[in-house]
């Protein structure tokens, strides 16, 4: 070998290790919709100057979908810890090992390892939410720390209360209101759900998603609905508070997930990498306005989230918190079949 | 040797021939994009739905199955799927009273538009037509913004003394019905707005001179007259509405389903691609048999009318 190839062969070499090291170029995210904040993006594209496009979708079963058809051209897809596991499964996720990641060690210790992904080889956290029964107490002074809001309407709030229409949520609801196991098979309990379901159903005025804007208006006065929706439905109206249902309610999280079809496998780990850390978390969470899973973001959280009941979950109401599960076919059918007679 | 008429009989094949050959482009994208798709969806309803959305490539009627027939959830009993029923009634009675709707509101204002003089005529048409520069969901909005309870009509209400608390009309079937109305009512007025622009008007004045009375002279002279504008306008109605999806469930509330949900809800978080490929081409067959009855009658008691 000549020096003359010797010195364009290491040229190339040097060339690809620091393509690799600032991966220029591109990193496409498909996430929510109304999820992602535009400010910890610029950080991100500036500080590794790479170009992100932000595509969005609206339910984890539209994400999924597309993402099984192929060719999408998504690098990072976050869906939520039921549906990780099956992502998994079919092969949809490439193991980027998450794990061994420099900013790995803000992770906080509940969150490192969870059932949906054990020792985190192929996801980051991104959120954490509850899913709760809000009430504006201007309509309602009781106890409201009971999904009976939904189920068995209080008077003051019949007519003016609606349900956010995410199947897996309500049956969950109302199989911890009747006293049963989530994915239970049980067909008494099952039984109970779709009756105390269809019996209630009167009382609402809406089963929407609309939230923050009618709760807002004053169309409604209570709802089921997310803790980060809460939360922005309060800081337009103080009378409006989030409860914890004390007969259990659901815990769940998004986690950010690199394709296996992926063509920017590098960005996207170090967009992976980049999000846990403390300052960015908080970041993200300042947008969508959900907790994050990293320890040392408080102290950059925005000081309206920093003690927020919606936020931080209160001692009192930690025990009653249970993490929502993906329940087999089987099971998912009879949902199905109930939610289509609760809506026919 | 080849007579004249031979050559004239080659000729003509070949004319034939070269017509099949120069049409075969587009008749070829006429059968793959509108069958193809349609196939496809023919092809899923009679397959296994997979465990987390999509098919398995394994024949089961079960879908067809369960679009009529149930087999209940706890006592195992098979009987018709009366939840189904129950939504495709709902949304059958929609159209209907839709296109009903429409008809009564949008006649007139054809009459109206078609019996000004031309000049101001085409002014006419442009205001019909201006809803369509807007989106669909944005004109439902703005229908919500009006019959809400903190909306236009309620506070006029409420400020004349009128009433004292909001009239719930949201999320009410009435709601939908107002929105259904505004929402279609141009789809109706244009088709018979260009049959009665033809309407030879000497024909309403000779009636009048044959001394018919006025509800005489619309239902036996106009009213036979652009019954060809009624049909495409009540058919350009009721198929949509059939389908509508973004308008009842902003408007209604999304408490009770339509078919679109209904087919939705299979395709999303039901996950029985096959059930909501069987139920899609069930409103296709519906529709289909809907329009047949329709243009055959009306076809009937036209010839009777001519």
């Amino acid at each position: 070998m000549n020096w003359k190839t010797m010195t364009a062969a290491m040229g190339l070499a040097l060339l690809a290790t620091t393509g690799l090291a600032r991966a220029d170029g591109e990193l496409n995210i498909y996430n929510w919709g109304n999820y992602t904040s535009p400010d910890v993006i610029k950080k991100f594209e500036a500080k590794y100057n790479v170009k992100v496009t932000i595509t969005d979708y609206d339910s984890n079963d539209t994400a999924l979908a597309k993402v099984r058809q192929g060719g999408t051209g998504f690098d990072i897809a976050v869906p939520s810890q039921t549906y990780v596991p099956i992502w998994i499964k079919e092969g949809l996720v490439q193991e980027t090992d998450p794990g061994k990641m420099e900013n790995f060690k803000n992770v906080a210790p509940e969150w490192a390892n969870p059932d949906f992904d054990p020792g985190r080889k192929y996801s980051v956290p991104w959120a954490l939410g509850t899913v709760g029964v809000v009430v504006n107490t201007d309509a309602y002074k009781g106890p409201a720390d009971s999904w009976g809001i939904i189920f068995n309407t209080p008077d003051e709030l019949k007519g003016k209360t609606n349900v956010v229409p995410e199947m897996n949520d309500v049956i969950f609801a109302a199989i911890k209101y009747v006293g049963g196991q989530q994915c239970t098979d049980d067909k008494t309990v099952l039984k109970k759900v779709r009756d105390t379901l269809v019996a209630a159903k009167p009382n609402w005025i809406a089963m929407e998603y609309n939230t923050i804007e009618k709760m807002g208006a004053g169309d409604f006065k209570a709802t089921s609905d997310w803790n980060g929706s809460a939360l922005r439905q309060r800081l337009a109206n103080p009378a409006i508070h989030y409860n914890y249902p004390k007969e259990g309610y659901g815990l769940w999280s998004d986690n950010v997930v690199v394709l296996k079809e992926a063509k920017n496998v590098e960005n996207a780990k170090l967009f992976q990498n980049f999000i846990m850390d403390p300052e960015n978390a908080a970041g993200l969470s300042a947008f969508h306005r959900y907790a994050n899973a990293i320890t040392g973001s408080d102290k950059y959280m925005p000081a309206d989230m920093k003690d927020a009941p919606e936020v931080v979950i209160p001692e009192a109401a930690k025990a009653q918190g249970e993490f929502q599960k993906m329940c087999a076919p089987e099971i998912q059918d009879i949902y199905t079949k109930i939610w289509t007679e609760l809506q026919k | 040797m080849a007579t004249a008429e031979e050559v004239a009989k080659a000729a003509e094949r070949r004319d034939v021939r070269d017509r099949w050959l120069l049409s075969a482009p587009a008749l070829l994208v006429i059968f793959l994009a509108a069958t193809g798709p349609l196939l496809i969806v023919l092809i899923y309803s009679f397959l296994t739905p997979g465990p987390y959305g999509d098919v398995k490539w394994q024949f089961s009627p079960d879908a067809w199955l369960s679009v009529f027939m149930e087999r209940d959830i706890f006592d195992d009993t098979l009987s018709l799927a009366a939840a189904h029923v129950t939504i495709f009634w709902r949304s059958i009675k929609l159209a209907v009273v839709t296109t009903i709707a429409t008809l009564t509101l949008g006649f007139p204002t054809a009459y109206f538009m078609a019996t000004r003089s031309e000049k101001t005529r085409d002014l006419w048409l442009f205001l019909i037509t201006i809803p369509f520069w807007t989106n669909l969901l944005i004109r439902t909005f703005a229908v919500l913004q009006i019959i809400r309870n903190e909306g236009i009509i309620n506070t006029i209400l409420i400020k004349l003394g009128i009433v004292s608390t909001p009239v719930q009309i949201l999320y009410t079937d009435t709601a939908i019905l107002i929105g259904m109305a505004y929402v279609y009512l141009p789809l109706m007025v244009l088709p018979i707005y260009a049959s009665m622009e033809k309407l030879d008007f000497r024909l309403v004045e000779a009636g009048y001179d044959l001394y018919a009375t006025r509800f005489k002279v619309l239902r036996k002279i106009i009213f036979p007259l652009v019954k060809p504008g009624v049909i495409a306008g009540s058919i350009l109605v009721f198929i949509p509405a059939l389908g509508a999806y973004v308008t009842p469930s902003v408007l209604g509330g999304g408490k009770n389903m339509m078919l679109s949900n209904l087919i939705e809800l299979q395709f999303g978080q039901g996950r029985n691609w096959p059930l909501g490929s069987a139920l899609s081409i069930t409103v296709m067959i519906i529709v289909m048999v809907a329009l047949l009855a329709y243009v055959r009658n009306a076809g009937k008691s036209g010839v009777r009318h001519g």
